[in-house]
């Protein structure tokens, strides 16, 4: 799917959705789709083993995370001088929020205010990796991994790969 | 040899007099004021007073202050120009002119209108490394690329010129250099795929006389095939397109973001460029020329002279912008026109500013590993490359790949923080950071005014060390050799002042500023100001008192990385969080501290 149309119809749902929708508190993996994680409601989630191997969703969105979002964020989503730090943030919010936000970006300027993140709706580097970066950082807000690289990681799902090159090829 | 270069700074002065700015080299000269963010031409941020010295600068204290009201990253510093001082502010970039005779009175305030959307667009923060002086205006390059003369009496806008498009990720956050009749500014953007150039405008009218491309063909890098050298051999035809491949060069990087010195016997003017872009090297095979390059040009046509690639084909983003400080000192008993420079790949560059022969290149921080040193033998194929260690080569581990342990980190060995130089005793004094990394790339695609970074970083304080993040060393470029080394907890991310009192004057991450001795680096000062210091310390004189200033406002690069910490994911659960955060000593907030001796 084209990042376009991906971030429209992101942005067509968080119209559409009613405030109280969910508990976002909830990050329970309970299904699993080729390597990839869902809660009870169908929202993407992490997954990490007994032995701390993480699923390779929560992996691809500490890299691209690291990319796209530290250089304001700060370092494993711990926020910087003047960015929020996100692994809270995506406690407060539910997936379509964080999917809105990313897409349109936000604007708070006034006297006191200088918070101004850009839209990446028509960024493939962010769009077509931004359920593992949501993913990443419900891991990382959860408590669910520390800081710093994830040491174990479960394979890249064929999946992925697939997802991949349509999307940023396309 | 003191006197010898005392002699020489004077002749300096004078043989340039009817060539370089004449309101900028007889303000220079005169060290009560402070008129280019550099202190003069020559970068050496040194100052020729002396009242504050070794014996009393234990007894400095504050003598006033006076809040920005913007938060965020605050680098550079104030001017003093006579009786003004002028100060600047990060986004939205307003200027202040207070007048020292009346306890620092607004006289007028300047703020431009600047379309928040460019906010975003600045890779690190919205720092702006301030204004310069000439010609009785204050000339100002905007976060937006706009650049604006000011009337330096009323802050009235003479001209304005737009240099760049935030929309393609064009931004700005450096000073400006005024030469003769003309304002030289760069650009920034190099994680946006910013094609990097520097311009010059014309000082009174704002017209844009000529712009040199760090990449490209000939007509864009002014670059003669024939008469500008590399290392001392012709460059060839299209230098700037031959070690890419494609059309990379167009998004390639090698932004101008850095400080600028010039010399009026040469009529050079020194400056280094950015990294290539991406960071994901597999994507821009080659070495990347003019990325990461030492550039010497022609200050009235901006034709190249000469050129030094310091870190062919990058892989580590380290960003060759740091200021080239030059000096005349003598090495193996012979006096040399210098050019020195630290650059953020850890080594210390030492050069004919005339010819521009290599002649040290040595490490500034015993963590560097990334490289074995220099090829020094003119004669070897590869002469003036760097040898690249392959296990901590990011293109030889390859894409997906993360390679680990590397030192410096990304933020190098010293990012555009400036040294100092003192005359008096022949050493630079260097703010460092001392932090190594982790470095995974992989595939990005480019889209205009978008991130076009392509790497994952992990950084960490240098492991097997004093545990801090930075150092602020004393160093002998005529023998590539630390005087001393003093550890710091944080990176030093603030511009260094040295003064014929024989003190060092540096601020730190969570507050400080510090004074000390010029020769032993023995500690003589500290306050803790508001906010953490990524300024620039300055001095000035005014009614026959020495005064020193430094912004605070914590931020930038350096309040991405460390405001809450590093760790070192090589080291296990059990440090995690275990590091020094920043968070735990400062917080925003931009202020000006001036102190001076009690009465």
């Amino acid at each position: 799917m084209p990042p376009t149309k991906l971030a429209a119809t992101a942005l067509a749902v968080l119209l559409a959705i009613t405030p109280a929708f969910a508990s976002n508190s909830d990050t329970v993996a309970f299904s699993q789709e080729d390597g990839k994680h869902f809660t009870v409601d169908g929202t993407p989630t992490f997954y990490v083993a007994e032995d701390g191997t993480v699923d390779w969703y929560t992996f691809s969105g500490f890299r691209r995370y690291h990319s796209e979002c530290h250089v304001c964020h700060g370092p494993d989503g711990m926020g910087s001088t003047y960015a929020p730090p996100l692994k809270d943030a995506v406690m407060a919010l539910d997936y379509w929020e964080f999917i809105g936000v990313v897409a349109a970006g936000i604007q708070n300027v006034d006297a006191s205010h200088e918070n101004v993140m850009p839209s990446f709706g028509l960024n493939k580097n962010v769009m077509c990796y931004v359920d593992d970066i949501w993913i990443y950082l419900r891991a990382r807000g959860a408590g669910a991994i520390d800081r710093g690289r994830p040491a174990k990681r479960a394979d890249r799902p064929e999946s992925f790969a697939e997802h991949e090159r349509a999307c940023m090829g396309g | 040899m003191k006197k010898l270069i005392a002699g020489l700074l004077a002749g300096v002065a004078m043989a340039g007099m009817a060539a370089a700015n004449d309101s900028v080299l007889s303000l220079q000269s005169n060290p009560n004021g402070w008129v280019l963010q550099t202190g003069d031409y020559a970068n050496t941020r040194y100052s020729r007073l002396s009242q504050i010295n070794r014996e009393n600068v234990g007894q400095l204290q504050v003598a006033w202050t006076f809040s920005t009201g913007v938060l965020r990253g605050h680098e550079g510093g104030p001017l003093v120009v006579g009786d003004t001082m002028f100060i600047h502010t990060p986004f939205p970039n307003k200027v202040y002119a207070l007048d020292l005779n009346n306890e620092g009175k607004i006289l007028w305030k300047y703020e431009p209108r600047q379309d928040p959307e460019v906010i975003p667009v600045m890779c690190c923060d919205t720092v702006n490394r301030g204004p310069a002086y000439a010609d009785g205006k204050i000339f100002l390059h905007q976060a937006d690329t706009t650049v604006v003369a000011l009337d330096a009496k009323s802050g009235r806008v003479v001209w304005s010129a737009v240099n760049g498009d935030p929309s393609k990720g064009e931004t700005n956050t450096a000073t400006v250099l005024p030469v003769k009749d003309k304002i030289i500014v760069g650009i920034s953007g190099g994680e946006f795929g910013v094609q990097g150039h520097v311009t010059a405008y014309d000082i009174n009218t704002g017209e844009r006389l000529w712009r040199a491309y760090s990449t490209g063909p000939d007509e864009q890098t002014l670059m003669d095939p024939e008469r500008t050298t590399h290392l001392g051999r012709p460059v060839g035809k299209d230098s700037g397109t031959a070690t890419w491949e494609g059309d990379q060069w167009k998004i390639g990087g090698g932004t101008t973001w850095g400080w600028y010195s010039y010399d009026p016997i040469t009529n050079l003017f020194y400056y280094g460029t950015g990294n290539p872009s991406t960071w994901n090297p597999a994507q821009r095979p080659g070495d990347n020329r003019w990325s990461m390059t030492i550039f010497a040009r022609d200050a009235d046509t901006g034709v190249a002279k000469w050129v030094y690639q310091m870190t062919p084909h990058d892989e580590w983003d380290y960003d060759g912008v740091n200021e080239m400080i030059l000096v005349d000192q003598e090495i193996d008993g012979q006096m040399r026109h210098l050019l020195v420079h630290f650059d953020r790949n850890g080594l210390a560059y030492t050069m004919d500013r005339v010819s521009g022969e290599l002649l040290l290149a040595d490490k500034y921080d015993r963590a560097v590993n990334w490289t074995t040193g220099v090829d020094m033998d003119p004669n070897s194929p590869t002469y003036g490359r760097p040898a690249v260690v392959e296990a901590f080569s990011t293109r030889a581990g390859g894409e997906d790949v993360n390679t680990t342990g590397i030192c410096p980190a990304a933020l190098g060995t010293k990012d555009q923080q400036p040294a100092a130089f003192s005359p008096r005793t022949g050493l630079f004094y260097v703010p460092t950071n001392h932090v190594c990394m982790d470095y995974e790339p992989f595939r990005v695609s480019y889209t205009a005014g978008q991130p076009y970074v392509g790497a994952t970083l992990s950084m960490y304080p240098a492991p097997n060390s004093h545990g801090g993040m930075g150092n602020f060393i004393a160093w002998d470029a005529t023998k590539g050799e630390f005087a001393w080394i003093i550890p710091e907890e944080f990176s030093v991310w603030s511009g260094a002042l040295a003064t014929a009192g024989d003190v060092v004057f540096y601020g730190t991450l969570e507050g400080f500023l510090k004074a000390v001795d010029a020769e032993t680096g023995e500690k003589l000062y500290q306050f803790k100001t508001p906010s953490g210091i990524i300024g620039n310390v300055m001095t000035y004189s005014h009614r026959g008192k020495q005064y020193v200033a430094v912004y605070s406002g914590v931020g930038g690069w350096a309040g991405i990385g460390l405001a809450a910490g590093l760790v070192n994911p090589n080291d296990g659960l059990g440090a995690v969080g275990g590091y020094a955060s920043l968070s735990d000593y400062t917080a925003l907030g931009g202020q000006l501290t001036v102190f001076t001796l009690p009465n």
